[in-house]
């Protein structure tokens, strides 16, 4: 297993663990850090790829795009919680109450 | 300046600026701001209309800059359609929400909830229909996943603007779904470029992605485009979030928001996978095909206007998903049907579905109520939104001549002649299902006895609106033919 490997799949198991945290947590401050840490899985993933180009030369692009994915987290972070905020002063709670779903029919 | 390099521009800074000047927030600025963002939308696609037209698909390399690390734009047939119906079905809104939100003049009341309303929806609309653009025109996966994340933040925003609790609760879902499938989008961007080392789709198709990276990479990112087009079985977070959305804002939503991670979908498996997979392709079908069940049942169920036409759209998405096993189903030419056949109801379907969302934000702005019984005998009231409802309805169910029809016969006629028993019942099941559902409404709002004598009148724009959009529905059905035309203008596909 080469190193660029081992970064590949310890990415996409970070990745994993935040999305469970996003399905089974029900709090929303849980839920927006674990859309975090989703994103920090993909960022490891990027960050590694230059080791697939010519070793000691540096590949930009990667570097470029995880800069980039980290301002788009901030925003959608700070969205994410000024929603929850929303919600817990909605309803009370910083929970997302159970879903009106398909087998009720009105609304 | 070549015509593509000035009106790829224009498609994706007017709008964006646009929306810079409405965060002003001052009543006049807001109106201008509108006018402007949709006089540039309209003007960049007409503009590429005639440029892919004469010319075929062009680019513009960003400040000069290609591949990697410059943003490419580029733009063909299919990416102008999708600009050209999204600034008509744009223009109406914006004309729609000028008079929705109440006199602007009266903005002063800062903290109130109709005061907010009118105060962000401009520039969070500006800001998506400049992300929406920038989706069409994008030729690199990485510049789509930013535009998608934008497209995503401004949708949820927007659903949060209506002052329910429902509402809310409906937005923070959406945000959630919608930033959870914009990372595994990204994921599987990530994994293309550590097995590829490029990200521009023209680089990735001539690179014939295959074996077990791609195929997880196109997995991941199908996943999460499924989730935000809300492809059944991820469509629960869908009709409270469309349904629960100040009226312009369900129209927008429904009909172009999710048309944005379609497009992604289609352009990944087709112009970057060359198809992808058989199995693969009749996976998404079976799903659209459960999706068109699911929703209009559900459709048939529901009490209020708004979720009604919320799950029709669950159900009408299904149809697009219908499209993908029959495109590679049998010789060229019955393949180019199911092509040309698809991308009519996608146009129709937003033309159509803004219609009738923005016909029933005029009926329960008049009731102030959105529960069908409520709008009994609206027809007798409202006369010109219950035509548009009606005209956007029959576009949707299929009847002639709109262009619905003409979408659902090009399906029905690919899946014919390629033999495909399965999906001509699915396809033609599912109309009746839509008819029926539309005649549900169409009775509500016909009966007489009822017809309220209470009611708050319209504003004459607002029934504009809805009724312009309507018949740009049926006039498509009668121009097909240039509309078809102008969709295999570059179409990357394998026949």
């Amino acid at each position: 297993m080469t190193s660029l490997d081992l970064y590949t799949v310890a990415g996409a198991l970070i990745f994993a663990l935040g999305l469970h945290a996003v399905l089974v947590r029900g709090h929303l401050f849980w839920k927006v850090l674990a859309i975090n840490v989703m994103g920090t899985g993909i960022f490891l993933v990027l960050l590694a790829a230059p080791a697939r180009s010519t070793p000691g030369v540096a590949d930009p692009v990667p570097q470029a795009m995880v800069l980039t994915g980290i301002v788009v987290a901030v925003a959608a972070t700070a969205l994410a919680l000024g929603v929850a905020l929303r919600v817990t002063a909605r309803t009370g709670a910083p929970f997302l109450p159970d879903p009106d779903d398909d087998r009720e029919g009105g609304g | 300046m070549t015509p593509f390099e000035l009106w790829t521009s224009v498609a994706v800074f007017g709008p964006l600026l646009a929306a810079v000047l409405a965060l002003s927030g001052r009543p006049r600025i807001l109106r201008i701001a509108l006018a402007t963002g949709s006089a540039s939308a309209l003007a960049a696609a007409l503009g590429l209309w005639g440029a892919v037209t004469h010319e075929g698909p062009g680019r513009h390399l960003l400040g000069g800059w290609g591949q990697p690390l410059g943003i490419e734009l580029w733009v063909d047939g299919f990416a102008t359609a999708m600009l050209l119906v999204t600034a008509v079905v744009g223009s109406a809104i914006s004309l729609y929400s000028l008079s929705y939100f109440g006199d602007l003049s009266e903005l002063s009341v800062r903290e109130s909830p109709a005061g907010r309303g009118a105060r962000y929806f401009a520039p969070l609309w500006l800001l998506l229909w400049s992300a929406l653009n920038g989706i069409y025109l994008s030729a690199d996966l990485f510049n789509l996943y930013v535009m998608l994340e934008i497209l995503g933040l401004a949708a949820a925003a927007i659903v949060t603007l209506a002052v329910t609790t429902q509402a809310t609760v409906a937005g923070m879902r959406y945000l959630i779904v919608s930033l959870v499938g914009s990372l595994f989008f990204l994921l599987g961007v990530a994994l293309l470029y550590v097995e590829y080392g490029v990200l521009s789709l023209e680089a990735l198709a001539a690179a014939e992605p295959a074996g077990p990276a791609a195929a997880i990479a196109l997995v991941s990112m199908t996943v999460g485009m499924a989730m935000k087009t809300a492809l059944f079985p991820f469509h629960a977070w869908l009709p409270p979030a469309h349904a629960g959305a100040p009226a312009p804002g369900s129209a927008l939503l429904s009909a172009l928001v999710v048309k944005g991670s379609f497009f992604i979908l289609v352009r990944l498996w087709f112009a970057v996978y060359g198809g992808g997979t058989e199995g693969g392709l009749f996976v998404l079908g079976l799903l659209g095909a459960g999706a068109i069940l699911w929703g209009s049942l559900l459709a048939l169920r529901q009490t209020s206007l708004k979720r009604l036409i919320a799950y029709s759209t669950v159900a009408q998405l299904g149809y697009l998903f219908v499209m993908f096993p029959l495109l590679l189903g049998g010789s060229g030419e019955v393949n180019a049907d199911a092509w040309s056949g698809g991308m009519l109801l996608l146009l129709s379907h937003a033309l159509a579905k803004a219609a009738m969302f923005l016909a029933a934000g005029n009926m329960s702005y008049a009731v102030a109520e959105d529960s069908l019984p409520a709008i009994s005998g609206i027809a007798h009231r409202l006369p010109v939104s219950f035509f548009a409802f009606g005209l956007g309805g029959l576009s949707l169910a299929g009847l002639p001549p709109s262009a619905g029809f003409l979408g659902k016969w090009l399906l029905l006629r690919s899946a014919i002649e390629s033999g495909a028993w399965g999906w001509v019942v699915v396809i033609a099941g599912g109309g009746l299902l839509t008819l029926g559902y539309v005649i549900l409404v169409l009775r509500y709002a016909l009966d007489r006895k009822d017809a309220p004598d209470d009611y708050r009148p319209v504003p004459r724009r607002m029934e504009g609106a809805a009724i312009l959009l309507a018949l740009v529905a049926v006039v498509l059905g009668v121009r097909g033919v240039e509309v078809v035309a102008l969709l295999q203008q570059g179409a990357v596909f394998p026949w």
